[in-house]
């Protein structure tokens, strides 16, 4: 109990800082932090294969694709970012604040669900569900993937000739 | 066959982006093909194509899928609307590799809303949410401009807050139904009816889908995105999308899903009229052509929330025909500005005047289209408005009977603002020389204000076998 509570305490410091952070770089990674908390989340919760997925995807590949777009941009200048820090603190200066409240009022109301949970099942093999029991989501992530694909080609192939 | 209309589309795009020569000229062709037959086999609904088993595949693919009246509507209006796209893309795409790319990212997005409108699983219908929803990024940021590229930023950090609330909904339904198929959860929220954790699942859905309907209070990303997208991306997203993506995935998830209780359709019902007022009343005040068409999309999405809020078979049957006279007449009337937009270079309804005399089809099939959405008989909006006032009254929600009323009142009157400044008014001496638009843009608008009149004039022949085709679905 006391280790979950730790984590997430770490889980939601991370998360804070990912927001609130002035550097986009440091940012990035402080989802990678927040993602590899979550790992150790959902690891202790017997999900080892979805926390393997979590940590080689968002803790890793998702930060790498973030700082490998940062590093093409331009960075600002120093005025710059004491301009953007005013206004980034002025609408996030809160959050901390609501999630401590927020997390306050729900430990006292102590906020039972009485929904009968189903008896967990046995872990299906993940190669049947994927490749049988869940074909049409499979297309689906497919199609999404090569959207994307297909939209980076389209928008920056444009940008590359009007440049 | 319902997994043709998913594979084929997708297939399509694959083929014709294969290295071979003349690929490109075919596209168009195809694709205008792909969507005329999908309408047809949706106008035959016993036809063969409903009932062949694919076995030619069904070793490979095992899909759950399933198409009743509801999703057939759904289908009729993403063909009709994406071939009109398709048509309006010849004036606003010049380029011949952009225009291959756009229909490319059409393709795929139909594909999507297809599985969407046949999706019998929540998790399913999640992920081709999603393929929509990356197909329509693309198409608003098309052009590359500034206003498309902040339209698609918009739209994209406001669906990804509507993906977050719906993929948390989902988890807690899975926790609670240990399933995702649409009548299994229905069975478990039966059996655990008022527990915190259903009403908070639940609650977080209904939101996940206002926010993509841009229903109201939840309607700040729509005018901007329809306003900045390009042209035949503005008629796409306003005809169909944002139906597809949200309108149509809150009536099935309340329909086969949820189910109707008190507080559900209390929701409904105040969300429904506060966006036939508020939207009516904000496309009032504007000068903006686009704009103010989308702020009549909110009002009008509104109606079709207050029929599904009634909870009986005539609402709800009221608004699948909404929806698909408002695919028809939106999408008209989108066309309608496009091709004052292509003409004059602006949208600045207070600079036009007196367009009717040069440009005499667009003025006359807007009127239609107007007069349509404004509820007025003999025109298919007038029996779709109908249909959800009687419903309204029938359940006693009189209150809501008597908001829909004055909002078609509303319509008229920002309709008839629109048409008396830009077709009727005084003429401006700077658009005196300006011609009608070219055949891209007039086929598609033509053919939907003959289909506005058609339905209109055989709805009274049609209705009740369609009322009737709603009873097995809705189960009363």
């Amino acid at each position: 109990m006391f280790l979950d509570i730790l984590i997430l305490i770490l889980l939601v410091s991370a998360a804070l800082w990912t927001v609130m952070c002035r550097s986009l770089l440091r940012s990035a990674i402080g989802l990678a932090l927040t993602s590899a908390i979550l790992t150790l989340m959902i690891f202790k919760m017997n999900a080892p294969l979805a926390a393997v997925f979590e940590l080689s995807v968002c803790a890793g590949l998702i930060p790498v694709l973030f700082i490998s777009v940062i590093s093409l941009t331009q960075a600002m200048t120093k005025q710059e970012v004491i301009e953007h820090m005013k206004s980034r603190l002025a609408r996030f200066w809160g959050l901390p604040l609501v999630i401590i409240i927020l997390g306050l009022v729900l430990g006292l109301l102590s906020i039972k669900f009485k929904a009968k949970l189903p008896l967990s099942e046995v872990e299906t093999d993940p190669r049947l569900v994927m490749w049988h029991l869940r074909q049409l989501d499979l297309l689906g992530q497919i199609i999404i993937l090569f959207t994307g694909v297909f939209g980076v080609v389209v928008l920056f192939k444009e940008r590359k000739k009007s440049g | 066959m319902c997994a043709s209309l998913i594979l084929i589309p997708f297939i399509s795009v694959l083929i014709l982006n294969l290295p071979i020569k003349g690929m490109k000229r075919l596209a168009f062709g195809l694709a205008a093909l792909l969507f005329l037959l999908q309408m047809v086999a949706v106008l035959i609904p016993d036809a063969a194509f409903w009932k062949i088993n694919h076995s030619f595949c069904a070793g490979i693919f095992n899909f759950e899928l399933g198409a009743d009246i509801l999703s057939k509507v759904v289908l009729f209006c993403i063909g009709m609307v994406s071939l009109v796209t398709l048509f309006s893309a010849l004036t606003f795409v010049k380029d011949s590799d952009e225009k291959f790319n756009f229909i490319n990212i059409l393709l795929i997005a139909v594909c999507g809303m297809n599985a969407v409108a046949m999706a019998k699983d929540i998790f399913s219908l999640y992920v081709f949410l999603e393929v929509v929803a990356v197909s329509s990024f693309i198409l608003i940021a098309f052009n590359r401009d500034m206003p498309g590229l902040e339209g698609a930023f918009k739209y994209i950090v406001l669906s990804g807050v509507a993906t977050v609330l719906m993929i948390a909904g989902i988890a807690l339904l899975v926790l609670i139904a240990g399933s995702t198929n649409f009548s299994l959860i229905h069975y478990m929220l039966i059996a655990q009816n008022k527990s915190l954790i259903v009403s908070l699942a639940i609650g977080l859905f209904i939101v996940a889908l206002f926010i993509k309907s841009g229903l109201m209070p939840f309607h700040g990303w729509l005018p901007d995105v329809y306003t900045s997208a390009p042209a035949p991306a503005s008629v796409l997203l306003a005809g169909i999308i944002t139906k597809v993506a949200g309108v149509y995935a809150l009536i099935r998830i309340v329909v086969s899903m949820l189910g109707f209780s008190a507080s559900i359709q209390s929701i409904l019902l105040f969300v429904g009229a506060v966006s036939v007022i508020l939207g009516a009343l904000a496309a009032l005040t504007q000068s903006d052509f686009k704009r103010m068409l989308s702020y009549s999309s909110i009002s009008q999405v509104g109606y079709i929330i207050l029929g599904l809020g009634s909870g009986s078979v005539l609402g709800i049957a009221g608004a699948a025909f909404h929806i698909f006279n408002h695919a028809s007449f939106k999408s008209l009337l989108f066309i309608n500005s496009a091709a004052v937009e292509s003409r004059l270079g602006s949208r600045d309804i207070d600079k036009m005047g007196g367009l009717a005399k040069q440009m005499p089809l667009t003025s006359l099939t807007s009127v239609i289209g107007s007069l349509s959405c404004a509820g007025i008989p003999p025109l298919a909006g007038f029996w779709s408005k109908l249909m959800i006032i009687i419903a309204l009254w029938l359940v006693g929600f009189k209150g809501y009977a008597v908001i829909a009323v004055l909002g078609s009142i509303l319509t008229l009157a920002y309709f008839l603002t629109l048409q008396r400044k830009v077709f009727f008014g005084k003429p401006s001496d700077e658009f005196k020389d300006i011609k009608e638009a070219g055949f891209s843009l007039m086929f598609p608008a033509i053919a939907l204000a003959v289909l506005i009149v058609a339905a209109g004039l055989l709805a009274p022949w049609l209705l009740k076998g369609f009322i009737l085709g709603f009873v097995p679905i809705i189960g009363g």
